[in-house]
């Protein structure tokens, strides 16, 4: 099992380094120069040579490249060539406001989908198994920013339950924080919700299929006893995969219900710096993605291990 | 077995019900300023269009002055909402018999937010300060300085050059800013100012907050607080305005939501006039622009009050070229090219262009995507094809069209004030304009007296016009939505400057 985890923790280290290698190109590939964006039309020639100069853009992309990435390791994502402020407070503020948008609507994505995931696999022949299928199906085709501009016309404009949009830290005023939350985490959570519902669904049905299953019951467990026992230990782990992907999927995802919501999440930071080309605030928010993601395959990839003792025993 | 998974169904409820419970229990809650039976002392202000950082002497965008002129940072002189120049830091001033020397006497008794007093020696240090420190090709609005001499603690004289017209109102933008030398330090994250308010906090990208001074020296605002909320488009300001997270929107982009407000008596709906023209800029130093027949076409073909009532639902108004009526030397020319499809269609026959095909550059803005449409189907009809052609805007837009020229037609709105001469006078703009007609004019208008500088800009005007060097659709209207009791918003938007110094609760 160690071993396993050190291959993975050195699969994590190439696969970053070379994320930023691609990530670094990739912004200089997109047409746009910073300097002639700080400056907009009253840019003059002399003007920006004396700007590039200033944000370092004139220098050889090796030396570029090597400063960002020098920086990166220790945990210094440098200054923001257009707000002129160190980048990593700032994209530390708004990884936390992600994180807790995209957990808390995952966690409530889950609370709901197990359950009836479940109970329409287990009465997949019944009236209630088809209809949660069939609702979860309509669900997936909901774009979740439709979702979000019909949860502001219904619950803030029309009915002026919950705020349109806008955040509160939970340290400054917890209830406004949860106010705010209402809305663009039933957003967020109503699609992965339905995403997930048949994900379980379909893992349980697999699992009951089994033969081990027919096996237990033979044993003289009830059909419930028999999958709560053994089926569902097997369904969790491509459930388990899926939400790992589903988080850090819900991380880039979720920048269109930040912008309906004119909430100061990660999303919205990248979406304002690629407009701006503000290369090294794009650079560090992606690697920062990438970080996340990579970390959610590792979590993943342990959990594995640990729910199925033959993987333990195979590596 | 079975509690487990009753405690699972159980959990869910629970979450369910937690979420619901809350939705009702804040019912009728969610409701900041203005809504209470006391006076609010706090005013929210949602805008669009975020500032990138505070610092204008480096950055450009109109975001940050339309922030921090006249509320933050003062000059000696400013604009009033009618376009005139009137006193701010200087009491007074007078002009020498040759134009060249303008004596200030200044406010006494102003101090900056820092504390420090402010002299006829924060004047030097910031006219002086332009042509140094400045990134900007608006320092070039200091260049007819010869030098600033400080006559006493109050007293400054202004050498120029040459007299210039166009320098007093440059002192009303963000150049005419004064600075004290103990204040620049930080000036992206840290601006000081003798205006009424100082920033109290800034979140980029999110919103600005400002506080008024107690020791400012003119008339303090009737307000204690103004934030300035940023959000990414229209529909959320109207939102945020609709639930009571903001007290007023200042100018609203999306004319098209403003229905819900017009019906109802707790907002008042005002549209002014702004120095925003919605332009159709043609490139003419490349075919088949570089005829100006094929200009000509262009404007007759195009019936800019449809264009006016499709695109912004008729608020705004019709100006013929970059000189708006708050401009000294405005006059109406508008009827120079009526809408006439026929006369387009004879001069693109006489050009030899009458199936002509362009690629008309449309840059990733409301205003610009709405206008791009029905510009299309009206070229349609003269005979021209017109593809549209997406530029991200700014980066895309400012690097293919206005640093390249790389294109043919394309559209921006051009938000400075009295720009006429910035966009036609110089051959290298964009635009590609040939200005050796009017650059002796202009050069005149600008050391003549104001008579002789109206007349000169009139001429200027008119020969940009005949010559179509370039169209405008529209005068961008300054649409303003606010709370009924909110009082002293800008009615209109001639500076950048969204002055907030008049701000009250009623």
């Amino acid at each position: 099992m160690a071993i396993r985890i050190l291959i993975n923790l050195a699969r994590f280290a190439v696969t970053y380094v070379v994320a930023t290698v691609v990530v670094f190109l990739f912004m200089r590939l997109i047409p746009g120069d910073p300097a002639q964006i700080a400056l907009g039309v009253n840019a003059t020639p002399e003007l920006l040579e004396q700007t590039r100069r200033e944000f370092g853009t004139d220098r050889p992309l090796v030396v570029q490249y090597f400063e960002w990435f020098g920086g990166l390791l220790r945990g210094d994502f440098g200054t923001s060539y257009l707000t002129r402020t160190d980048i990593s407070p700032m994209v530390l503020d708004r990884v936390q406001v992600s994180l807790i948008l995209v957990l808390t609507a995952m966690a409530v994505a889950l609370l709901v989908a197990i359950p009836l995931g479940t109970w329409a696999a287990v009465k997949h022949r019944s009236f209630s198994g088809v209809a949660i299928g069939l609702g979860s199906q309509i669900g997936v085709a909901i774009p979740g920013f439709l979702a979000g501009i019909l949860l502001v016309m219904i619950f803030a404009v029309g009915l002026g339950w919950l705020p349109a949009n806008g955040w509160t830290a939970p340290a400054e005023d917890f209830g406004d924080f949860l106010r705010r939350l209402i809305l663009p985490v039933v957003a967020l959570a109503s699609v992965q919700g339905a995403i997930l519902t048949r994900y379980v669904r379909s893992a349980v049905l697999e699992v009951m299929s089994e033969d081990y299953l027919r096996t237990a019951r033979a044993k003289g467990l009830s059909a419930n006893g028999a999958l709560l026992k053994h089926g569902l230990r097997n369904a969790a782990i491509p459930v388990i995969t899926v939400t790992g992907v589903q988080i850090a999927a819900l991380i880039i995802g979720a920048v269109v219900i930040e912008r309906v919501f004119v909430i100061p999440g990660l999303g919205s930071m990248l979406l304002d710096a690629v407009g701006n080309r503000d290369m090294l605030t794009v650079q560090s928010v992606v690697m920062v993605l990438v970080a996340i993601t990579l970390i959610l395959n590792l979590v993943v990839d342990i959990l594995y291990t640990i729910i199925d003792p033959r993987l333990r025993r195979s590596a | 077995m079975m509690r487990r998974k009753n405690s699972l169904f159980a959990a869910a409820a629970l979450a369910t019900a937690a979420l619901l419970g809350l939705a009702g229990c804040s019912a009728g809650a969610g409701s900041s300023s203005g809504s209470g039976g006391e006076t609010p002392t706090t005013a929210t202000i949602a805008l669009t269009g975020t500032p990138t950082n505070l610092d204008f002497t480096t950055t450009a965008g109109s975001a940050i002055p339309q922030a921090l002129m006249s509320n933050v940072y003062e000059g000696l002189v400013e604009l009033d909402d009618s376009g005139e120049i009137v006193p701010l830091l200087a009491q007074e001033w007078s002009v020498s018999d040759d134009r060249k020397t303008y004596t200030f006497t200044l406010q006494e008794g102003v101090t900056f937010s820092n504390g420090a007093p402010f002299t006829a020696e924060d004047v030097k240090f910031s006219f002086d300060r332009v042509k140094t420190d400045w990134v900007s090709s608006l320092k070039t609005k200091m260049d007819v300085v010869e030098n600033v001499e400080v006559l006493s603690d109050t007293e400054v004289a202004v050498h120029l050059s040459t007299p210039s017209n166009a320098w007093l109102f440059s002192l009303a933008t963000p150049v005419g800013a004064i600075f004290t030398p103990e204040g620049v330090d930080d000036l992206a994250n840290a601006p000081v100012g003798t205006g009424p308010y100082e920033v109290a906090s800034w979140t980029p990208n999110e919103s600005i907050v400002f506080e008024t001074r107690d020791d400012y020296w003119g008339e303090a605002p009737g307000v204690e607080e103004v934030t300035l909320k940023y959000f990414a488009d229209a529909t959320a300001t109207t939102n945020a305005l609709q639930t009571g997270d903001v007290d007023a929107i200042a100018n609203l982009q999306a004319p098209e939501l403003l229905s819900s407000f017009e019906a109802d008596d707790q907002f008042v709906v005002t549209s002014g006039t702004s120095s925003g023209e919605v332009s159709l800029s043609m490139n003419n130093r490349a075919a088949p622009f570089d005829d100006v027949r094929v200009r000509q076409a262009v404007l007759y073909a195009l019936d800019e009050q449809a264009i006016l009532d499709t695109a912004w639902n008729g608020y705004g108004s019709l100006v013929a070229t970059y000189a708006t009526p708050t401009d000294p030397y405005y006059e109406d020319l508008t009827d120079v090219y009526p809408h006439d499809p026929e006369k387009a269609k004879e001069l693109l026959a006489e050009a030899g262009q009458e199936n002509l095909s362009i690629t008309f550059t449309v840059p990733t803005r409301p205003y610009a995507q709405a206008v791009s449409e029905i510009v299309v189907s009206q070229l349609k009809d003269v005979g021209i094809t017109a593809t549209i052609e997406s530029a991200e805007f700014p980066a895309v837009w400012l690097d293919e069209v206005f640093t390249k020229h790389d294109y043919q037609m394309t559209t921006v709105l051009a938000v400075e004030a009295r720009d006429i001469l910035t966009v036609f006078n110089d051959p290298d703009y964009y635009i590609g304009y040939d200005n050796s007609k009017i650059a002796p004019i202009a050069a005149e208008a600008d050391q003549a007296d104001e008579a002789g500088y109206v007349e000169g800009m009139q001429q200027v005007a008119r020969q940009i016009v005949d010559d179509a060097a370039s169209g405008v659709l529209f005068l961008f209207p300054n649409i303003t939505v606010a709370k009924a009791g909110l009082q002293g918003l800008p009615e209109n938007a001639i500076v950048e400057a969204l002055n907030l110094t008049d701000l009250s609760w009623q």
